[in-house]
Parts: C-alpha cells; sequence; structure tokens
C-alpha cells in the first residue's frame, strides 16, 4: 500500500445526554489510500455518517470526538480550529450527501452554486469560474450545460441534481470524497449512472471516495475495499472481493447471505435474527453476541478488536490466533 | 402568471368595493349630514329643499354611484367642521403620517432583522437571551404606556429629544411637508416612530429567528458547509434570503398595521398626522373626513399587498416558472 492519504486512529464519537455519555462510535481505526474507493456499509444507526461527518470537521452538537485521532495528508485535523478547517472541505475534503433534492438552494441557480463554490477555493475570476463551472457540468454529463448553469434547482431531476452535487463536490479536485448514501434517495435506474458517475470522477480526478451505504449491491458493483460496521464498531474490513465471497465476521456472513441472489426470490432470505442494539444497551464483551450463530463463551467478557482473518481484519474471538 | 395578476387585481378592487359600501353608509345611517349642515333654526321645509338639492332622496344605488364616481377623483365632500374639501385636509395631514410610519417600519427592520439573525445563529449566548427576554418586555406593554415611558425617560427627565410635535417642517412643492430636512424634524421623529414600531421590531426579530434556526437545519445549509463556504456567505447569502419570504409578508401586513396603529401613536406625541385628525372626527362625528380616511387607508393597503405579491416574485424564482413546489423540509 502506498502511503495512506487517510488515516483514523482509535476515533470515538460520544453525545452527551442528561444520561451522561452516550458512545455513538466506539474505538474505530482504517486507513484509506489516495484513489481508492473505501464502501462502509451497515444497519441504520451503525455510525457511518457520523465517521464522516468527523471527518469534514461537521459532527453537529451534542455529537463530539472523544478520543483518537484523524489525519490526512499525515496532518491531523480532527482538532483544527474552524476556520482552518473549512479552508479544507471543499478543497481537499468534499462531501455528498443522501438527498439532492434538498442539497441545493432553492433560491439560486445551478451557475450560483458552483461559481460560488469555485471562487470560495480557487483563484479565479467571475468569468473563468464560470468557464470552469460549465466545464463540470459537461464533465458529469448534463446536457446543454450553458443553458442549465441559469437553471434553478427546480428545473432539474432527481439524478440530474445529484449530478450538480457531485460537480459541486469535485470543484476544487479534492483529494477526498465523504459520499453518504448518495444514490439511496434515486430512482433504481438512476441509481447505477450515478455511482458509475462517481467512480469515473474518482479515476479521473484521482481523489478516494468514502462511499456510505446500506447497500451491500453498491458496495459491491463501486468499492476497493470495504469496511461493515455494526453497533459504532468496525465489524470486518477487507477487499471487496473477499468479504463477499469469504466473509470472516459472522455479521459480514448473515448480511452476505441476506444479499437476494436472483433467481431465488421466492424464498425466504436467511436474515439475521434481532436488531442492532441501542446506544444505551450495548451489550458487554462482542456487541454481536446475543445474534451471533457462533457465540461462544469467551464472546460475553471480553470485546474482541480488530484481528486478521485470511485476506481481511475480522473483530471476532473466531480469528483469535492465540485461542 | 397572468391569471394570477388578474386575479390580485380582482380581489384589490372587491376589497375597496367593499370598504366603499362601509363609508357609504356611515353617511347614510350614522347622523344626519344635513342637520351637521345646518344651525338649529333651519325650518324643516328648508331642510327638506336641501335634502333634495344634496341628493339625498335618490335611490340607493344612485347615491351610491355618485359616492363611487366623486371618491375615484378624490372627492368626499366638504368637513363638517372646518368647510373644506376633506380630501384637502387629509392631504394636508398625509405626509406627517407616512413619514411616521416609514420611520418606524425601517426601524423595524433595520433592527429587527440583524437582531433575529444574531438571535438565530448566537441562539445560546447572553445576548440573545437578553434580547428575547427585552423583547417579550416590549411586546406585552400598550403602545401608549411605551410613548409615554418613552417620554418621561427621553424628553422630561433626560432633555435628549422634544416630547411632542413634528418639529420644524419644510415644504416641498404643494402637497408635501417634510420633516427629514431639518434637525428638529428629525429628533422629533425618534421617539414616536420607536414606540409606533417597536411591536413590529420584535415581531420581525423573532420571525427571523425561528426562520433561521430552521433554515440552519436544512440540507442545503449542510452542504454549503461541506463545500467549504464562509460563514458570512452561509448566514447571510443563503440563510437570510431564506427567510425573506415570510419577513416580507409580515411586513407587508405589518406596515398596514402601522398606518393604523399611528392613530395611537399620534395622539400620545401630539403628531399632526392622519390618526389624529381621524380622533377629531369621530368626536365630532364628521363623517366627509371618517370616509376619507377609511378609503385612503385602505387603498394604501391593498397596494402594499399588490408589491407583497411582486417581491415573492422576485424573491422565489420557483414562482417565476409557475412549478411551485412544497418548501424543502
Ligand atoms: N444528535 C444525536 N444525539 C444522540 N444520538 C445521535 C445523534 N445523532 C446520531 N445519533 C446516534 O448515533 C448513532 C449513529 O448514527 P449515524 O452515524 O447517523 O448512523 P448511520 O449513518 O450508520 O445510520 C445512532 O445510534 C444515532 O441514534
Ligand atoms: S466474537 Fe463471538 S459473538 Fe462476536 S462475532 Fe465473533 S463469535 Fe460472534
Ligand atoms: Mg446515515
Amino acid at each position: 500500500m502506498t502511503e495512506a492519504l487517510l488515516k483514523v486512529e482509535n476515533l470515538s464519537i460520544a453525545f452527551k445526554s442528561r444520561h451522561g455519555e452516550l458512545t455513538a462510535v466506539d474505538n474505530i481505526s482504517f486507513e484509506m489510500a489516495p484513489g481508492e474507493i473505501l464502501g462502509v456499509v451497515g444497519e441504520s444507526g451503525a455510525g457511518k455518517s457520523l465517521t464522516g461527518s468527523a471527518l469534514t470537521g461537521l459532527l453537529e452538537k451534542p455529537g463530539f470526538i472523544k478520543s483518537g485521532q484523524i489525519l490526512f495528508e499525515n496532518r491531523r485535523i480532527d482538532n483544527l480550529p474552524y476556520e482552518q478547517m473549512r479552508r479544507l472541505r471543499g478543497l481537499k475534503i468534499g462531501a455528498i450527501f443522501q438527498d439532492p433534492l434538498t442539497s441545493l438552494n432553492p433560491l439560486y441557480t445551478v451557475g450560483f452554486h458552483l461559481v460560488e463554490t469555485i471562487m470560495t477555493h480557487l483563484p479565479m475570476n467571475q468569468a473563468k469560474a464560470k468557464d470552469h463551472a460549465i466545464r463540470l457540468l459537461t464533465e458529469v454529463g448534463i446536457p446543454a450545460p450553458e443553458k442549465r448553469f441559469e437553471q434553478y434547482p427546480h428545473q432539474f431531476s432527481g439524478g440530474m441534481r445529484q449530478r450538480v452535487v457531485i460537480a459541486l463536490a469535485i470543484c476544487a479536485n479534492p483529494k477526498l470524497i465523504i459520499a453518504d448514501e448518495p444514490t439511496t434517495a434515486l430512482d433504481v435506474s438512476v441509481q447505477a449512472q450515478i455511482l458509475r458517475l462517481l467512480k469515473t470522477m474518482s479515476k479521473e480526478h484521482g481523489a478516494a471516495i468514502m462511499l456510505i451505504t446500506h447497500d451491500m449491491g453498491v458496495i459491491a458493483e463501486t468499492a476497493d475495499r470495504v469496511s461493515v460496521m455494526y453497533a459504532g464498531r468496525i465489524a470486518e474490513i477487507g477487499p471487496v472481493a473477499s468479504v463477499i465471497k469469504n466473509p470472516q465476521h459472522p455479521y459480514t456472513q448473515g448480511l452476505m447471505a441476506a444479499i437476494p441472489i436472483i433467481g431465488h426470490q421466492a424464498e425466504r432470505l436467511a436474515q439475521i435474527d434481532g436488531a442492532m442494539p441501542r446506544l444505551n444497551a450495548i451489550p458487554t464483551g462482542c456487541s454481536f453476541n446475543p445474534r451471533c450463530p457462533k457465540v461462544f463463551e469467551r464472546c460475553y467478557h471480553d470485546r474482541p478488536d480488530l484481528m486478521t482473518a485470511q485476506d481481511s481484519l475480522a473483530a471476532c474471538w473466531l480469528h483469535d490466533k492465540t485461542r | 402568471m397572468f391569471a394570477f395578476v388578474l386575479r390580485r387585481i380582482g380581489q384589490s378592487l372587491f376589497v375597496m368595493l367593499v370598504v366603499a359600501i362601509i363609508a357609504f353608509s356611515m353617511f347614510r345611517f350614522v347622523g344626519d349630514p344635513v342637520h351637521n349642515m345646518v344651525g338649529q333654526q333651519t325650518s324643516m321645509e328648508d331642510r327638506e329643499k336641501l335634502r333634495e338639492a344634496l341628493g339625498l332622496n335618490d335611490p340607493f344605488y344612485v347615491q351610491f354611484y355618485k359616492f363611487i364616481k366623486n371618491a375615484v377623483k378624490g372627492d368626499f365632500g366638504v368637513s363638517y367642521r372646518h368647510g373644506r374639501p376633506a380630501s384637502e385636509i387629509i392631504a394636508e395631514r398625509l405626509p406627517a403620517t407616512l413619514e411616521l410610519s416609514l420611520v418606524a417600519v425601517l426601524f423595524a427592520l433595520c433592527v429587527g432583522i440583524p437582531m433575529g439573525v444574531y438571535t438565530g445563529i448566537k441562539k445560546d449566548s447572553i445576548l440573545s437571551k437578553f434580547f428575547l427576554t427585552t423583547s417579550l418586555i416590549g411586546v406585552s406593554m400598550p403602545v401608549f404606556l411605551i410613548g409615554i415611558l418613552m417620554i418621561w425617560i427621553f424628553a422630561v427627565e433626560l432633555h435628549w429629544l422634544p416630547p411632542f410635535g413634528r418639529g420644524d417642517v419644510v415644504e416641498l412643492g404643494k402637497y408635501w411637508s417634510t420633516g427629514f430636512l431639518t434637525i428638529s424634524g428629525l429628533k422629533a421623529l425618534i421617539l414616536p416612530a420607536i414606540t409606533l414600531g417597536l411591536f413590529q421590531m420584535t415581531l420581525i426579530m423573532r420571525l427571523v429567528r425561528s426562520e433561521m434556526l430552521e433554515v440552519l437545519r436544512t440540507d442545503y445549509i449542510k452542504f454549503a458547509r461541506a463545500r467549504g463556504l464562509k460563514n458570512s456567505a452561509i448566514y447571510f447569502g443563503h440563510a437570510l434570503k431564506n427567510t425573506l419570504l415570510p419577513v416580507i409578508t409580515i411586513t407587508g401586513l405589518q406596515i398596514g398595521t402601522i398606518i393604523a396603529f399611528a392613530i395611537i401613536t399620534e395622539t400620545v406625541f401630539n403628531w399632526p398626522g392622519m390618526g389624529q385628525l381621524f380622533i377629531q372626527a369621530i368626536n365630532n362625528v364628521d363623517i366627509p373626513i371618517m370616509a376619507a380616511y377609511l378609503m385612503l387607508v385602505s387603498l394604501i393597503f391593498v397596494i402594499i399587498n399588490l408589491i407583497v405579491d411582486a417581491l415573492y416574485f422576485w424573491v422565489d424564482p420557483r414562482l417565476k416558472t409557475g412549478n411551485v413546489v412544497a418548501r424543502s423540509t
């Protein structure tokens, strides 16, 4: 692996509440290489979005980084002052959110959004910024970009709006893009196009993408590596092919079994029984133990960290070599 | 859109018609105009002649038609009290009221919007809490009490500002006397304008604040932050503009209220405007003045409403294309 673009080390994110602190992301560590697409998958509430917000410095109160650090291009960014982090956002680290319908301000033209973002980060005047904006619109596959430049968000379809959002995210050629469920709100037919576009943009601009989703199918098609999150921790992380074909963590195994197989629609999917625990009721030991089909004595007392499991890393005592 | 404009104009005309009926009815049913015009000694016969001459025996619709015809020309008859055309007397008083109302509205907007933005952005700061608490006190006090307090503190105790009147005015042409061009005129405006606009100021502050809080939670603000925009661009470019629609509506509606409420402020500050004139007219049952005042104030209401509609189209591009979508949630 080349020099890492992003290093997340022992990151924990918590919320202050009346009942004390709730830890929503618990001691996670991972790295991303330049240009790599890392899928982050997990049930709703697993802590995916919080992880993404921490990377862009946009954690919302009452959430806060409790411990750990985030290194971007070998520089610590989790404790930067607001103004310095703001300069990084959009310039070095871009973000795309779930709902393209609401990501754009209805009162401004698409062109205004682009020009304002470009001029915030790049030394361009109005005219140059406009040229750049139209080039970007062309690049993300929007027909008649000159005309579209003048139009308002409501004149665009959902898929077209998400293309605009992608254009906005890549304005200044960021090295890392956090894409939080970028296709969840779109029609199935449009989803594939947007994913393909993201992948192309990643290649052409050399941008690494953290692709957050709860859809394993999206990961399979798009990502290089995948990190499976469960109850605020990484259950398993590794190359997409091996995680899909040969999952090492019992939770991942359950997830894979739950992917519908074409031709077997009628059969009941092999679901994992039970639900992810709430933040204030995470069991001691392995947090997956109430649902794990392979649970054994140790799982109730000790919490497993990531350990080597074939081509991946998995947080499961089954892979403890010292056992 | 053309249909929309037509409909709004139609509605405006309808409102004016209703007010005209009310004003007209006052002539017919409140007091007896002939009684108001003649002396005690006039005989019944003479009165009947006068009645005939004034057209008061004509059928209702003929009289109403005449009333409308004259009203359009600005003719509401001669003031019972002053013996001069009512419209002339109103016109003399109009500048004082309009200037006072204008300054009150500007005060409400120029102080209310920044305070609303501030309390929306820094919602937990001590200053925000101070603003909100004091504004609550301001809202719950009656206008005349605020006015009297102002006079007591700033005129009587501190001697900073005059307690009543308009100060020196300058005649601009034939129809407009302005207090904007003299120091004493400007000084005289301060207390009554603040008194008159205080309620609207706090209203706008609270409105902008709650709209700001709502808008700052939207996805497009989150995305604007993610794009690395400066805070000033986020707050004033993106957030504030989205709070403007309700502010325009409320301001438009409140301008009417301010002009109407000028009656109280003008009485407290002995301000020589239409409101004071109207109160005197009520005391004297001076129907032509009352009718002219009512018609003029409702005309102002209607015109402001049309302007508000026009501003909507200007601010919100979704309306121009006729593709009105619900505000993003
Ligand atoms: N403002 C908040 N206050 C308290 N808990 C929160 C808040 N925001 C998120 N959480 C909790 O943090 C956990 C992780 O949330 P999130 O990262 O959004 O999950 P995901 O994106 O994986 O669905 C959830 O259990 C959620 O309930
Ligand atoms: S550690 Fe135990 S409970 Fe947790 S996943 Fe592995 S086997 Fe299951
Ligand atoms: Mg999420």
